[in-house]
């Protein structure tokens, strides 16, 4: 079973992200679960999400304590401590940032907080794309499609699919092209696993 | 067909196959999601009903009641302070035999606020005169509703279907939805043997005398006795259209020998169920999936506990000075049986509170402690305040005269 938990702020679309994901791996013909915790809904507030996929009917409804992945939708979340609590020690971390995974190791450093020797941090700058083609910060399409050619755990054409369940016209088009992007600008297969390990 | 959908949607969609004329609901988290999908089906030309909006669960509840009786098949839905505010008029829907669907998406109730799942608000109206059914996971909550429609129009009693809050009506997993001519084939068209009509005027809800208030109780309840048949025979008949069923009145799975078993009512069952999967138990242990918590299966209680030495009980509500509030009713049930379990009774996961699965182990091993009968399992004490602080400040007084000094 792959964990992932989202650690993003709302009106981000972290819940929509964790259901794309979701929904993804149930077209790839996995089994998967995806929800939100999150305090009264406002726009900034942390929230968190996970998702879960495997292949056979997933049971569990607990909270991801510890997650193989965590995806962040904003690099001032590494900033709360819960953020990293229990990522495994061979863990990773997809971040939307236009800072370098390196940058991101110092800073954490600064905050007292630390980071496994062996977990691995990669960055993108998701807002910056979502900009340029949305003109809103949502970074969902280029941060997913990037974690998914990370761990190749899904393809990204089922992303596609996801959106087009959700999506359409010029929206679809848009989301289309930020998964093209996303996926794109890291090194595919970097933390490949099986999902039935 | 499969689909990838979140609890509400998959909720909403149900409500709809099963054709509801009037729909009356006001918003209130995490129930919200389920009535706006309807509005939408509606919106769109899916679904021919009338919505209802209204200025509050008193008038969603009233609403509903007066277009059942009209002969309408009417559904609403709602949580915590919404189930609670609605409480008078669910007394009413059920003591004029009106039948109604009720999707409670189970919340904590303030105060303290809180937004998250716990079962304090159906409990709080458990006494209502409702069937209450509960779902361990979103395919049930899919089946239940379904059946929840033919048991109200047959026993002419509503039916609460209890959803956990976020743990289910927020989680997107896959669920299978019925085609509508199943649903069509299973359920049919809703006609109630007392409509309001013009045509043949009658009253309903008038003042009852001492002299048959009696009787009406007693009607009232024994139609609860009945309930219980129709209840397994709604997911029998539809386990006959789509090859699965919720388990009746109660769901026994795991160890079946075992001398030990844990009783949940709700999500915290699939948890526990993944734990006992995955060998987190660390013993052999019966599980037990309570569904109906009225009418309340005594007889099914008895019958899934035989052979055990220890009960463990969930509560996901507490009757504060009392305890938990199903252990209660285990006990009740389990008495006078000869070689009872001893039932072990912890509260947990109120108010939203994370419900891991290695918790269960835990609990399996303090039945070697001889722990209380009654216990919030995953208290933290180191959250309590420290008793000293409060001994320590002076508070000022207040009130509508000061104190001379």
């Amino acid at each position: 079973m792959v964990e992932i938990r989202i650690h993003g702020r709302g009106g981000q679309g972290n819940v929509l992200a964790a259901y794309l994901l979701a929904t993804a791996a149930f077209l790839e013909g996995q089994f998967s679960q995806a929800f939100p915790s999150f305090g009264a809904e406002r726009r900034g507030a942390p929230i968190t999400a996970f998702v879960r996929i495997d292949g056979s009917p997933i049971l569990r409804r607990s909270q991801i304590t510890s997650p193989r992945y965590l995806v962040l939708a904003d690099d001032g979340i590494l900033r709360i401590p819960e953020t990293l609590a229990g990522l495994s020690p061979e863990g990773a971390i997809l971040v939307n940032s236009p800072r370098s995974p390196e940058e991101l190791r110092k800073r954490l450093e600064v905050e007292g907080m630390t980071v496994g020797p062996a977990v691995r941090i990669e960055t993108i700058p998701a807002t910056r794309l979502a900009m340029e083609v949305l003109g809103r910060p949502i970074p969902n399409a280029p941060l997913l499609s990037a974690f998914l050619s990370l761990t190749g755990t899904l393809s990204t054409e089922s992303l596609g699919r996801a959106f087009a369940g959700r999506f359409s016209g010029d929206l679809l088009q848009k989301n289309m092209s930020l998964v093209a992007s996303g996926a794109s600008l890291v090194a595919q297969n970097l933390w490949k696993e099986p999902i039935h390990a | 067909m499969r689909e990838a959908l979140e609890g509400s949607q998959a909720i909403a969609r149900a409500v709809a196959l099963c054709r509801p004329q009037v729909v009356a609901a006001y918003p209130i988290t995490p129930q919200t999601h389920i009535v706006e999908g309807l509005a939408r089906l509606i919106a769109d030309g899916l679904l021919a009903a009338e919505l209802v909006s209204v200025e509050s669960e008193f008038s969603a509840a009233s609403v509903v009641l007066g277009a059942a009786a009209a002969g309408s098949r009417s559904y609403t839905a709602s949580a915590s302070q919404g189930i609670l505010l609605m409480s008078e008029v669910l007394y009413n829907i059920s003591g004029l035999r009106i039948p109604v669907v009720l999707t409670c998406a189970n919340r904590a109730v303030s105060s303290p606020v809180s937004i998250w799942n716990d079962h304090q608000d159906s409990m709080a109206v458990r006494d209502s005169g409702w069937i209450q059914l509960h779902c361990a996971d979103n395919q049930e909550a899919v089946d239940t509703t379904i059946q929840a429609f033919r048991i109200s129009e047959r026993t002419e009693l509503p039916v609460m279907v209890c959803v956990d809050g976020f743990t289910l009506t927020h989680t997107l997993e896959p669920i299978d939805l019925p085609d509508a001519a199943q649903v069509d084939a299973f359920l049919p068209p809703f006609r109630f043997s007392r409509t309001l009509s013009s045509s043949a005027p009658l009253s309903q809800g008038t003042l009852v005398s001492p002299e048959f208030f009696t009787e009406m109780r007693f009607l009232q309840h024994e139609a609860f006795a009945r309930a219980e048949k129709e209840i397994l025979s709604a997911d029998r008949d539809w386990a006959g259209f789509v090859g699965r069923d919720c388990g009746g009145l109660l769901r026994v799975e795991g160890d079946r020998e075992a001398s030990v078993a844990i009783l949940a009512m709700g999500s915290v069952y699939g948890t526990l169920k993944d734990a006992h999967r995955s060998g987190l138990l660390g013993r052999p242990v019966r599980l037990l999936s309570l569904r109906a918590f009225r009418p309340f299966p005594a007889g099914a209680i008895r019958e899934a506990t035989q052979g055990l030495s220890d009960l463990i009980v969930l509560d996901r509500s507490l009757s504060p000075g009392s305890g938990g509030i199903v252990a209660h009713e285990i006990r009740s049930a389990l008495y006078g049986m000869a070689k009872g379990p001893r039932v072990v009774n912890f509260a947990v996961g109120l108010g939203g509170r994370n419900v891991p699965g290695e918790i269960f182990r835990e609990m399996l091993e303090s039945l070697e402690k001889d722990p209380p009968s009654f216990s919030i399992f995953d208290l933290d004490p180191r959250k309590l305040p420290d008793p000293g602080l409060d001994a320590a400040t002076e508070m000022p007084s207040s009130g509508p005269v000061l104190s001379p000094r």
